[in-house]
């Protein structure tokens, strides 16, 4: 009999379907995923297993929790059940800790909350914990708090809260979304070594179908509140039979068509380009120290390229970004644009700026909630001596909209009225309608759901072809940036490791650290049709 | 952390002094020569001006700023104008009513505020909340000089447990004081506590929308249990904000609460001597409160260094 | 619309009106004295009875309305007309000197209690509405400043405003082209809860002599006046007292349902 069985659960926020029917089953020692995109239910369903529903929900159905429903479970022992035989680890390690406890006292807390020792065995315990997720109490003291720690570092001290009472099920709600790659293969590692010794049962909760295609035993598809497909993991993906799961699939691997690579004089020239900044004072009365966030960068990139510039955060990725767009100055080198410095006499260059356009990741942060996509849309005029008014405006947006496939009538609309996708698409209408050379792509579609994701970039690698535009795309993803660029540059720490061909880089990377981003970065299975699919390792 | 006391005492020091010279050049502004008002219309020119000279009206204004800074670090707030008794004497008879008054005051609207207020968020929604919630909007509107009118006319004249005003003096016994205290400090402390609760259930009822308080939930914490050991300390921080700034308010407020209740205080005294021009007395009081309102600041930030360990790391 | 907002708005409206209708009509004379009247409860003739100088109370706290109001609303004015542009500014340059400059001074003045500030400037300039103004709207500059920071601060971080730099526009422009209007429903808010404050200021302000003098009728005074009458006539200290109560109960509700309205997250101050 399994550990946990789902059975027709539905699920109603103030009268909202969330979930409709969904049934799966859990086995101990095994490793479940929950995958689909926003909106498809799959966290609910794990804060219903765990009885942390907000109020207003109505749910139908059951959770059996070792021959226990959990639908039905009293309060009092649903509090007795959580942390010692349920435990479950969230999506955001830097928010959840509690920032004025140290980590050796929540860590003892699961336990001593529970009863489970005495207070010295508790630390004893919580040292152990700490240990095996690979938080060594020798550097990683009891006494210290979250504020000290990095966002990995946080993440494991959550797996360690949540497996200090060895619970038989582990329920992860994307675990690894907010981390950087490196860190999440090294998350993905430790859940998978915590399963295999506990033998607990592992309920994972992810939007990326590649971070469980080599993990989960069982996968099941969520879609708008339903499981559409489900089964053993490579079984699913040898034969999606669901069309959803296809599109999944696909659109996970998409890759843009480009056209040929072109190359011709260089747009943007960066050389030897240092951007320092203060740090907090150690001391009272010494010289603030600085961090070097980008050091001694140069490349060029051509007319026409497509070039990607990917690191993990803190590698100084932003920093120079801002530096390119001229928003900040630089503490040495220059920047060019088509000969043109970007910063001058200490304040951006209005020419250049002219030619240089930025899409920004936040589709819902990136317009001001109170203007109408004309004046929106329009903005990049402010650059023109002398903006296009009445007929020639309004032509410049029914153009600048059809280009991105929206309508010329979307620009009476509010913004709140699109859904995220629309919204890049308007964010590259509002790049597009002063028609740039270079545009600047700032993780520009990392918050877009898959399918979604795949439609912009189909999007972008059209204008590319057809305007013969120049791209600058930042991101920490390489299979997006895989699909999208000519050219590759990786950054580490301030400096750019390695600069080459995109197919070269993927084929045989030649730095280490490109090396390590590659191995750690989930691959989705190759052929999904060859019969010879490997079996999850664990 | 010892940077962080350090970089708040050089702040508190430099407010300290922007004070002190906005307060000096203000009263400086005053028309009329003091010398002139203490003695009369009918004053004989030289004995104005062996008056001023003897009160050092005679010196630069930026001698006499230096002089009356110099004296207040070592306790001589120089001569009333009108009594003519050393001022630092008079500030101190009268803080040993209002001082206690105040702290009276901040107890008891700390006690009412936090139970209330935890009360309230614990109860979010439900009939407990919104009793809480109408009390505090009426708490806030309520003047607490009117206030304390009310009160004086229900349990002074009505009930007559305690007298509609005056003060005993300490030296009469502690209780007497505390007693002639009682009324005041509740009328003060009211209004406030009204505002503190507020604050405090407002403040964890965001923490209650925290990541980390469902993460405590998730070890197995009841709902109470996670507001208790997590919420409280967190949502003290902009609690403790409140209580300092309230501070400032309740002796500022004794003021007018001392008008109500005739108690000798401070508030007392600033008003007499404004009556009279008497300004080095208002110069005097009104620093010794921005004094109090800088030093209070302080010692909230110190308390938000206890409360908050990233605090404490940077300097 | 929430039970706050129009309740709030019924409460506010009833003072504003009284205090318009009192420029044309009142019930009767505020300087008419009428000792033989003096200190009668709420009867048909005086609906909410009479003074020590027999004059009638609901004429007086009609008159009185105006001077609460007026006060109250230019303090604010004055809060806002200076608080917001410092506090835009110091955004806009988030860690310059002149952030740092107006941050300090904010501090400063947060130092000093509105009644600390009327009891400076009343021992130098003597007492007036006028002083008591400056006074409230002194101490409103702070509150407003440092809201405004606040918001534009974390509006400063978003998408939209690094979109606007890169169009073009200068950092004054972004300002009060995008800043403002996005903060303006806190400024709403925010104002609506200084309004009452200052109310609140102005009646503890002339309760002790620091605010407007005789013969301008106000609340504050009014309750001054009847304190050493309160045993012989409870209605004189009572009426203005829940006057008093009523008009910043109806600010903050209103202040409380527009928030709700326009945006539940808004962070104001009250303190």
């Amino acid at each position: 009999m399994s550990l946990l069985s789902i059975e027709t659960l539905s699920l109603a926020i103030h009268g909202t379907p969330i979930l409709k029917g969904i049934s799966l089953e859990i086995a101990e020692g095994e490793i479940t995923a929950l995958t689909g995109e926003s909106g498809s239910g799959k966290s609910m369903t794990a804060f219903a297993t765990m009885g942390l529903l907000p109020k207003g929900v109505t749910t139908t159905g059951a959770i059996t929790f070792d021959g226990e429903n959990l639908l039905s479970l009293p309060e009092p022992q649903m509090c007795d059940l959580r942390g010692r035989e349920i435990g479950m680890v969230f999506q955001e390690p830097m928010t959840a800790l509690n920032p004025v406890q140290t980590i050796g006292a929540q860590v003892m807390e699961t336990i001593l909350i529970h009863k489970a020792m005495a207070p010295d065995r508790a630390e004893k315990r919580a040292r152990e914990v700490l240990g095996r997720v690979g938080l060594p109490p020798d550097r990683f003291p009891l006494s210290r708090y979250p504020h000290e720690l990095s966002g990995g570092q946080r993440q494991r001290v959550i797996i360690a809260m949540a497996i200090a009472l060895r619970p038989r099920l582990l329920i992860a709600d994307e675990p690894t979304t907010a981390l950087d790659v490196t860190t999440q293969a090294q998350i993905l590692d430790l859940l998978k070594r915590l399963v295999k010794e506990d033998g607990m049962a592992l309920m994972m909760i992810t939007h990326d179908l590649a971070v469980v295609s080599d993990m989960a035993h069982t996968l099941n598809v969520m879609r708008q509140g339903e499981i559409v497909e489900a089964g053993p993991t490579s079984e699913v993906l040898r034969e999606m039979r669901h069309p959803y799961t296809r599109q999944l699939f696909e659109a996970s691997r998409h890759q843009a068509d480009l056209g040929a690579a072109r190359a011709a004089a260089p747009l943007l020239s960066v050389r030897n380009v240092s951007r320092d900044y203060p740090l907090p004072r150690t001391s009272l009365f010494g010289a603030r120290p600085m961090f070097q966030a980008v050091k001694n960068v140069s490349f060029d990139i051509k007319r026409g390229e497509r070039v990607g510039l990917v690191g993990e955060s803190g590698c100084g990725k932003s920093t120079l970004t801002r530096a390119i767009l001229g928003l900040e100055p630089t503490q040495g080198g220059q920047i060019t644009l088509d000969g043109d410095p970007v910063w001058q006499d200490g304040h951006a260059n209005l020419t250049v700026r002219r030619k240089m356009q930025v899409v920004f990741q936040d589709p819902y942060g990136s317009f001001n909630p109170r203007h109408r996509v004309a004046r929106l849309i329009t903005e990049p005029f402010h650059l023109l001596p002398d903006p296009p008014k009445g007929a020639a405006r309004d032509t410049a947006i029914a153009k600048a909209l059809s280009a991105v496939g929206l309508k010329p009538e979307d620009a009476d609309r509010h913004i709140h009225a699109f859904s995220g996708g629309q919204r890049q698409r308007i964010a590259i209408a509002r790049a597009l309608i002063i028609k740039p050379d270079l545009i600047v792509f700032d993780e520009a579609v990392s918050a877009l759901d898959v399918r979604v994701r795949a439609q912009i970039l189909d999007l972008m690698a059209d204008l590319s072809r057809a305007y013969g535009l120049t791209y600058l795309f930042i991101s920490h993803d390489l299979s997006v940036v895989r699909s999208i660029t000519d050219r590759v540059m990786v950054m580490r720490a301030g400096e750019i490791v390695e600069d080459r061909a995109t197919a070269e880089i993927y084929a045989a990377p030649d730095h280490p650290y490109t090396r390590e981003l590659m191995n750690a970065a989930p691959q989705l299975p190759d052929f999904p049709e060859a019969q010879d699919a490997p079996h999850p390792a664990l | 952390m010892l940077g962080y006391i350090v970089k708040r005492l050089i702040s508190l020091a430099i407010s300290l002094i922007v004070a002190s010279v906005v307060i000096f050049v203000v009263v400086e502004i005053a028309p009329g020569d003091p010398a002139s008002f203490m003695l009369g219309i009918n004053a004989q020119p030289d004995t104005v001006a062996a008056l001023r000279t003897e009160l050092g009206l005679d010196q630069s204004k930026f001698d006499r700023y230096l002089s009356w800074v110099g004296g207040m670090l070592t306790g001589d707030f120089g001569t009333s104008y009108t009594y003519r008794t050393p001022v630092a004497q008079m500030i101190v008879d009268r803080m040993w009513v209002s001082l206690p008054l105040a702290l009276f005051a901040l107890t008891l609207s700390t006690l009412i505020a936090f139970p209330a207020g935890i009360f309230a968020a614990a109860r979010r929604g439900g009939p407990g909340d919104l009793a809480v919630t109408g009390a505090t909007q009426l708490g806030v509107a309520i003047p607490n000089f009117w206030f304390a009118m009310m009160l004086v006319l229900i349990f002074a004249i009505q009930l007559r447990w305690f007298s509609a005003g005056g003060f005993p003096g300490w030296e009469k016994g502690f209780w007497g004081g505390m007693k002639a205290l009682t009324l005041p400090a509740i009328a003060l402390a009211l209004p406030q506590a009204a505002i503190l609760t507020r604050v405090m259930r407002s403040s964890l009822l965001d923490i209650l929308g925290e990541d980390f308080m469902r993460t405590a939930r998730a070890k197995g914490l009841s709902a109470r249990q996670a507001l208790w050991r997590h919420g409280l300390r967190n949502a003290l921080i902009p609690v403790l904000t409140i209580i300092g700034l309230q501070f400032a308010f309740l002796l500022a407020g004794a003021i007018i609460i001392e008008q109500v209740f005739f108690l000798p205080g401070l508030g007392r005294l600033i008003f007499q001597a404004i009556t009279q021009r008497d300004l080095i007395v208002v110069e005097s009081v009104v620093m010794l409160l921005v004094f109090a309102v800088i030093m209070v600041n302080f010692l909230v930030d110190l308390a938000y260094a206890a409360v908050d360990p990233r605090l404490r790391t940077r300097v | 619309m929430s039970r706050n907002l129009i309740l709030g708005g019924l409460l506010t409206s009833v003072f504003v009106v009284a205090a318009l209708l009192s420029f044309v009509w009142t019930p009767d004379s505020v300087e008419a004295m009428n000792i033989t009247n003096r200190l009668k409860p709420p009867s048909a003739n005086n609906l909410l009875g009479t003074d020590h100088f027999g004059r009638d109370i609901l004429s007086m706290l009609m008159v009185g309305a105006r001077t609460s109001i007026a006060v109250a609303l230019v303090a604010v004015g004055i809060g806002m007309g200076l608080g917001v542009p410092l506090g835009l500014a110091a955004a806009a340059r988030r860690g310059g000197m002149l952030d740092e400059v107006i941050m300090r001074m904010n501090d400063l003045i947060f130092a000093f209690p509105s009644l600390v500030i009327a009891i400076l400037i009343t021992a130098v300039f003597g007492p007036s509405a006028t002083n008591a103004i400056i006074a409230i709207g002194i101490f409103n500059i702070p509150v407003f400043a440092r809201i405004t920071r606040g918001a534009a601060l974390s509006l400063w971080k978003r998408e939209f405003i690094m979109a606007a730099q890169v169009s073009g526009k200068t950092r004054t422009r972004i300002s009060v082209e995008h800043i403002l209007p996005n903060v303006a429903n806190l400024l709403i808010v925010q104002g609506t809860i200084q309004f009452s404050l200052g109310i609140l200021a102005e009646a503890g302000l002339s309760y002790v002599g620091l605010g407007a003098q005789p013969p301008i009728p106000s609340w504050g005074r009014m309750l001054a006046d009847a304190q050493t009458m309160v045993s012989l006539a409870p209605h004189v200290a009572l009426i203005p007292g829940l006057t008093i109560v009523a008009m910043v109960l109806g600010l903050n509700l209103l202040g409380d349902g527009l928030r709700d309205a326009l945006d539940p997250r808004l962070k104001v101050v009250r303190a």
